[in-house]
């Protein structure tokens, strides 16, 4: 699975968002915002087909 | 070899012993901004007056990174073929993440342009070349060294100095007080300016080391290599340039908590230089350890006095957009001033100097503020973003476009601005003309030298382009009563159609297009562009 891009001239204006996102939260209140962005980008995608791959796409990234 | 810093030349100004006459121009500062400013001033015929408390260019490269537009002003300057030559040319750039390339880009993909994406050149080089120039008009350029601005005032219609030099003290006039006197400005200051922005915590280490072994090894081709979590400075990042003369810049990545004192010095510079190159002899030549700013007043323009470049707003320089930001600032201001002072605009033409040049350092800012948080995590959950992204980029093509070690420079869109009129076009009103390559009567020339310092009408069509006064006008693949020249390789063609006639400014943005020469439109357009609507 390669994973093409997507955002196209918007990638550094996501990213900075993301960040923002996070400002002034410790990691326990990070990693449970992670969480939430996760199930609701998952929703927002919506094909239980796509969302395995992409699970295991993630998981292969894994360095362990 | 070591660069020779050359003093100018002092010499007692005439207003120690008399009063000089109001001067129509004041440039407070001798850096490549102010130093550009006067001559494209002098190319308008505009007289004006360089103070520089100093009487030697900067010492240390500092800026290296001149971008492809940047050489295209300084092509219209007289100083961009000198450039280009001492300079050492670069287009790609490597990421790399621990020792494997993660990314690389081209930032010049295309033939047919005079210059590359960029040059590497020290500022040192960049002022001296300046300078020289600017003693190409002598009537014109009154270069005063030594000559320390101590406090000035806005009277409405003109501004007064004054000025301390080594033989005492005395007062100027002038129209126009262009403060080109860089981040620290004195002018900001005593005008109590807010410079609002970001400051990064992260310290810097910047050298600059000569050696005759390339740490490029074997590649052939001087590029843009940057790492995170280089094996040679673990967790941090670090860059690497090449200038000409055989020397290198090494930008190292220190964290918030080093001491600048302790590590600007040879005994800890040295281990750090060789853990990158071995063994290979080395001089070090110079260093800098420093934290960055993003930041910006609010307006350039305050009545008589303006801003240009470093004093009107600073970057982080992953990216090179801080002297290249204040070249193009002094390009877009240069005809707009000579306009005024000539009578052929209304003093609120400069106000779109203010706007245009705004909105330009605020996409700069934008960028380089990106690109310093991207290789600055701030918190454990920014870094473990950063490094997850690093981790995808091997595999994913997407996660390489979000590692961010600096969007280099690239001038910005004016579509918006009121001087420009809407419309539709291959190259789009707002946006710096295209340059190509073309045949003129001595042989292989380039567009880009033929269109930039006036008012132009170009077209690759077969429309005829009316004669307008103050206008000039360049045919391609034509044979008519004005400059014309063959297009090569059809590169003229191809980049702005063959149906369309474009009007350019005097700094070569297209401001306004037409599918037809009808003179009237033409007219408005250009008197739009001199802000006849404003």
């Amino acid at each position: 699975m390669i994973l093409d891009d997507k955002l196209g001239r918007d990638a550094d204006a996501f990213y900075n968002a993301l960040m923002d996102t996070h400002e002034g939260l410790d990691e326990t209140e990070s990693h449970a915002l992670n969480a939430r962005l996760v199930l609701i980008f998952a929703n927002e995608i919506g094909d239980l087909d796509r969302l395995k791959t992409l699970l295991t796409t993630a998981r292969q990234n894994t360095t362990s | 070899m070591a660069y020779d810093y050359a003093p100018f030349p002092y010499t007692p100004p005439p207003g120690l012993t008399q009063p000089e006459p109001r001067h129509r121009v004041v440039i407070v500062g001798a850096g490549p901004i102010g130093l550009a400013m006067a001559i494209d001033l002098a190319q308008q015929g505009i007289a004006s007056v360089v103070l520089d408390d100093n009487n030697v260019v900067s010492v240390g490269s500092r800026a290296i990174c001149w971008a492809k537009r940047t050489l295209e002003i300084f092509d219209r300057l007289g100083v961009g073929e000198r450039m280009l030559a001492k300079g050492v040319t670069w287009k790609v750039g490597r990421n790399f993440h621990h020792n494997e390339q993660v990314y690389a880009f081209d930032l010049l993909p295309e033939p047919g342009h005079k210059y590359p994406a960029f040059i590497n050149l020290q500022q040192y080089y960049v002022e001296q070349y300046l300078a020289e120039r600017a003693q190409d008009f002598p009537d014109l350029i009154d270069l005063r060294f030594l000559n320390k601005v101590t406090d000035h005032a806005d009277h409405g219609d003109h501004v007064t100095l004054d000025i301390t030099t080594p033989d005492g003290n005395y007062t100027l006039e002038a129209d126009y007080y262009l403060a080109c006197d860089g981040a620290g400005s004195a002018t900001r200051t005593r005008m109590d300016l807010p410079f609002k922005g970001q400051t990064f915590e992260e310290h810097f280490l910047i050298v600059d080391v000569e050696m005759e072994t390339s740490p490029f090894g074997n590649h052939d081709t001087p590029e843009r290599w940057f790492w995170f979590n280089p094996p040679f400075h673990n967790g941090q990042s670090a860059l690497l340039h090449k200038q000409p003369d055989n020397i290198y810049r090494i930008d190292l990545q220190l964290g918030p908590d080093t001491d600048p004192q302790i590590e600007a010095t040879e005994a800890k510079v040295i281990p750090r230089i060789k853990a990158i190159v071995g063994d290979t002899p080395f001089r070090l030549d110079w260093m800098s350890v420093y934290k960055f700013r993003c930041a910006k007043l609010d307006r350039f323009v305050h009545n008589r006095v303006i801003f240009v470049g470093d004093s009107a707003h600073v970057v982080s320089p992953f990216g090179a957009r801080g002297g290249n930001g204040g070249i193009q600032d002094l390009d877009n201001l240069g005809w707009k001033l000579a306009a005024v002072l000539q009578g052929k605009a209304a003093q609120s033409l400069l106000e779109t100097y203010n706007t245009e040049r705004v909105h330009g350092s605020a996409e700069n800012i934008l960028n380089s503020s990106r690109a310093t948080n991207f290789m600055t995590p701030k918190s454990p959950i920014e870094a473990l973003f950063r490094d997850q992204v690093l981790d995808l980029a091997a595999d994913h093509p997407f996660a390489r476009k979000l590692i961010n070690s600096g969007r280099l420079s690239q001038p910005c869109t004016l579509a918006e601005s009121p001087l420009q009129t809407p419309g539709d076009a291959p190259v789009p009103p707002g946006t710096p003309l295209l340059d190509a390559p073309i045949l003129d009567a001595q042989g292989p020339a380039w567009l880009l030298s033929k269109a930039q310092g006036s008012f132009t009408l170009l077209t690759a069509g077969p429309a005829y382009l009316p004669d307008i006064a103050g206008i000039a006008r360049i045919g391609i693949n034509q044979s008519n009563d004005y400059p014309c020249y063959r297009s090569e390789d059809g590169h003229v063609e191809t980049r702005y159609g063959t149906d369309k006639i474009y009007l350019l400014r005097p700094d070569g943005h297209v401001c306004a297009v037409f599918d037809t020469p009808d003179p009237t439109a033409i007219i408005a357009a250009r008197d739009r562009a001199l802000g006849a609507t404003l």
